[in-house]
């Protein structure tokens, strides 16, 4: 069999057979159990201590929400600040300049987001300081307040009737201290035996075989890159992140990087089912999601594989696939392997310029962006699905006349009202969008000549993409679209603000609401969330919500594209 | 107002725990076990350093064997991909320019002949390798050239191709750079 199909095959079971114990021991974690990792307990106790945070007290969800909501505004000043004054600060061998406001600001957001789009070169926008201090920090830290978001929502769900869902702090140093940190310093040192630079020097300067002068960039790569994989961060150290040979040396580090992409959302997915006691319904739903995954893995890799139908004809041989913006150490295969990983998370780093991809390969990364949910970023992924389990919950409840109710609460107006807006903002925010800078390139078309790399309808692709990426807080991007400019640097800044917290806060409220209300013991008259058939329901609601207002963006985009000849 | 005051502090404290505590086991980690204490591993000849082992550079010397296409010119200190669509149409006339001069610089070829990832930019711009079939098509010319039989040479790349990890995952490939090295090696 070929070695590049058997590379994404072992892939996917490397991910599928380690998903389920790190879901128990992350559910432990969370419980409070005894776990092999408490040996960290001292330095969580220390964090407490420095801070005044007092790990007993239980949070209700709204002062669990205000914790949140506050640690991230600080996050912004401090962003902002450094990434602005990183010219004037220390660690910077290469002297870069510090970023403009609206790069800054771009940048800040996102990586409070963790999303991790990137307006800038990891070589030349930032310093060592600011890659340590800030990207490296956010990117810890963001993934673990989504992680504790998602801990608050399943405490809230486990209990009978409840008004108090946990200590967001506990919450979120422990997903530092006893998830993020530990499997990123085995996955650190991996890189490092591999080459990946781990140092505090500047360029290096040599001199070529045929006498020219090459620089090479380096530093603290080996740091940042697990922690932007495990975190589903994606934003890379050098600027074409992945695809970069230090950043990821070989096919060994290919597949490790990669693996620490979708490991943790889909452990997640088995923790919730352990931290509630109801593995059948954590089944239901990896199902579902795994089934989604996988479609796209086939569809994508045979579209990389089989190559691209222009060249082709120009009559010379394609056996490697489409190779444009891939690397041969990596392949065709294990490139659209990592494109449908990336976008199922909300991680988006990439190994290969997806820009280059084939058009339906693009169009399944959109897609899965657009739904946003098929194991999703740190948390926040399982909590996208959450919103669609609920309308999925009304919607089969009214039809086979049931009183609708989830884990033994009923669901009724108010948390479907919020379910609804969060589901329907995220179409809305990404078509608008798109809508507003097609408006503007049509009526201006300097601006399009300025802004788009490819003509006609890969260039809507192009903005499409971008605002879906920011959206689902991705951070992928086509990249030829030339977006440092103070227009995509500030519209997609607001959609990342949007996307990010409008979701957590509803979806905690949710949570919140759920808790409060009357414990209802299963009967018969129990519409069953845990089976196959609501398993399918699920599915069925979120295709027809994602395809119904996205199909017309796409048939324009990715699908036109196709059908060029 | 304390919610504020404790984001503060925990954020300090996880500074302190993350960019200098992880940061410096790894740091450490990497004096042990780092090819290269840390720093990217580069390829000497005669004692000179000539490159780095994991970063491509150009080649255009008719004697070396080239690597593929770069849309920054191998500029270690600026990566990046063409990011062209492959349907577009000014990105495929790019294409057929790298084919015909391909083909020009290779007489001996037949255009089926051609591998396509020798003529389309990488996603790095700094792409190491090749296929061990864009390595095979370059053998006949790199040869004359160099006045080295077809069969040294075609030996040559058969002992320097890696392949798949374990064997049997991911691709086969041909680190340009090692291999001009031993050629200039040999030449001596």
């Amino acid at each position: 069999m070929n070695t590049e199909i058997l590379g994404v095959v072992l892939q996917w079971v490397c991910l599928v057979v380690l998903c389920y114990p790190l879901g128990r021991y992350i559910a432990k974690v969370y419980k409070g159990e005894r776990t092999w990792s408490d040996f960290m307990a001292p330095a969580e106790r220390w964090v407490y201590r420095i801070c005044g945070i007092d790990p007993n007290v239980d949070m209700n969800w709204k002062q669990f929400l205000k914790a949140l909501l506050a640690v991230n505004l600080f996050w912004f000043l401090w962003g902002m600040i450094l990434l602005v004054c990183q010219g004037w600060l220390p660690l910077n061998p290469d002297g870069n300049a510090g970023q403009t406001a609206s790069q800054a600001f771009n940048t800040c957001i996102s990586f409070m987001a963790n999303c991790n789009l990137q307006h800038y070169s990891g070589e030349t926008g930032l310093s060592y300081f600011t890659q340590l201090y800030v990207i490296m920090l956010f990117q810890f830290i963001t993934a673990a307040c989504g992680m504790a978001a998602m801990a608050g929502i399943m405490n809230a769900l486990k209990g009978k009737t409840t008004k108090a869902i946990g200590n967001f702090w506990v919450f979120m140093t422990k997903s530092v201290t006893r998830v993020l940190m530990p499997l990123a310093l085995l996955v650190g040192i991996l890189l490092i035996i591999n080459g990946t630079p781990m140092s505090f020097d500047g360029k290096q300067t040599l001199r070529t075989l045929e006498g020219n002068e090459q620089v090479i960039s380096q530093g603290p790569a080996a740091a940042i890159i697990p922690i932007k994989q495990l975190g589903t961060n994606g934003g890379g150290y050098f600027g074409v992140n992945s695809s970069h040979p230090l950043e990821n040396p070989n096919a060994f580090t290919n597949m490790l990087e990669c693996w620490a992409i979708l490991i943790i959302p889909m452990a997640m997915v088995f923790a919730l089912g352990f931290y509630l006691r109801r593995k059948k319904l954590a089944w239901c739903i990896f199902g579902v999601m795994l089934f989604a995954y996988t479609a796209g893995i086939v569809i994508s890799v045979s579209q990389e594989m089989g190559g691209s139908r222009q060249i082709e004809a120009m009559g010379i041989a394609q056996d490697m696939g489409s190779m444009e913006g891939k690397e041969v150490r990596i392949g065709s295969a294990a490139s659209a392997m990592w494109g449908m990983t990336t976008t199922v998370t909300s991680n988006g780093s990439v190994n290969s310029m997806h820009d280059s991809q084939t058009p339906l390969s693009g169009m399944m990364q959109m897609l899965n962006m657009q739904i946003n949910c098929w194991f999703g970023g740190v948390g926040v992924g399982w909590m996208n699905y959450f919103s669609f389990l609920i309308i999925a919950v009304f919607i089969s409840g009214l039809m086979v006349g049931r009183t609708p109710e989830f884990l033994g609460k009923k669901v009724e107006a108010r948390e479907m009202k919020i379910a609804t807006l969060v589901v329907l903002l995220h179409p809305f925010v990404i078509l608008v969008g798109t809508a507003l800078s097609s408006w503007l390139a049509v009526y201006d078309p300097e601006l399009a000549s300025a802004w788009l790399n490819n003509p006609s309808f890969h260039g809507l692709s192009e903005m499409l993409y971008e605002y879906t990426s920011s959206a689902a807080n991705n951070g992928s991007g086509f990249e030829g679209l030339t977006d440092n400019t103070d227009f995509w640097n500030i519209s997609t800044g607001i959609v990342l603000i949007l996307s990010r917290y409008f979701p957590i806060v509803g979806q905690v409220a949710i949570a919140g609401l759920l808790a409060e209300k009357k414990y209802i013991p299963e009967s018969a008259g129990t519409l069953k969330t845990d089976t196959g058939t609501f398993s399918l329901m699920t599915f069925v609601v979120i295709f027809i919500v994602a395809a119904l207002s996205f199909f017309p963006a796409l048939a324009l985009g990715p699908i036109a594209d196709y059908l060029t000849i | 107002m304390k919610s504020f005051w404790i984001s503060i502090k925990y954020t300090v404290a996880m500074c302190v725990l993350l960019s200098i505590g992880y940061v410096v086991v790894l740091r450490l980690t990497a004096k042990v076990v780092s090819p290269n204490d840390g720093e990217a591993e580069v390829v000497t000849l005669d004692g000179r350093i000539v490159g780095a082992a994991n970063v491509g550079q150009t080649f255009t010397d008719t004697c070396y064997f080239w690597g593929r296409p770069s849309a920054v010119g191998y500029d270690g200190g600026a990566s990046g991909g063409s990011n062209k669509a492959t349907t577009n149409p000014e990105y495929l006339e790019e294409v057929e320019g790298r084919i015909e001069a391909f083909l020009t610089a290779h007489p001996y070829l037949s255009r089926e002949e051609v591998p396509s990832e020798i003529v389309t930019a990488s996603g790095s711009g700094l792409d190491p390798d090749i296929s061990p079939r864009a390595a095979a098509v370059q053998v006949k010319r790199v040869a004359e050239n160099r006045g080295l039989s077809e069969t040294t040479v075609k030996n040559l790349v058969d002992s320097l191709t890696r392949q798949p990890w374990l064997g049997l995952f991911g691709t086969p490939k041909v680190n340009v750079l090692s291999l001009n090295v031993a050629l200039d090696k040999m030449s001596k």
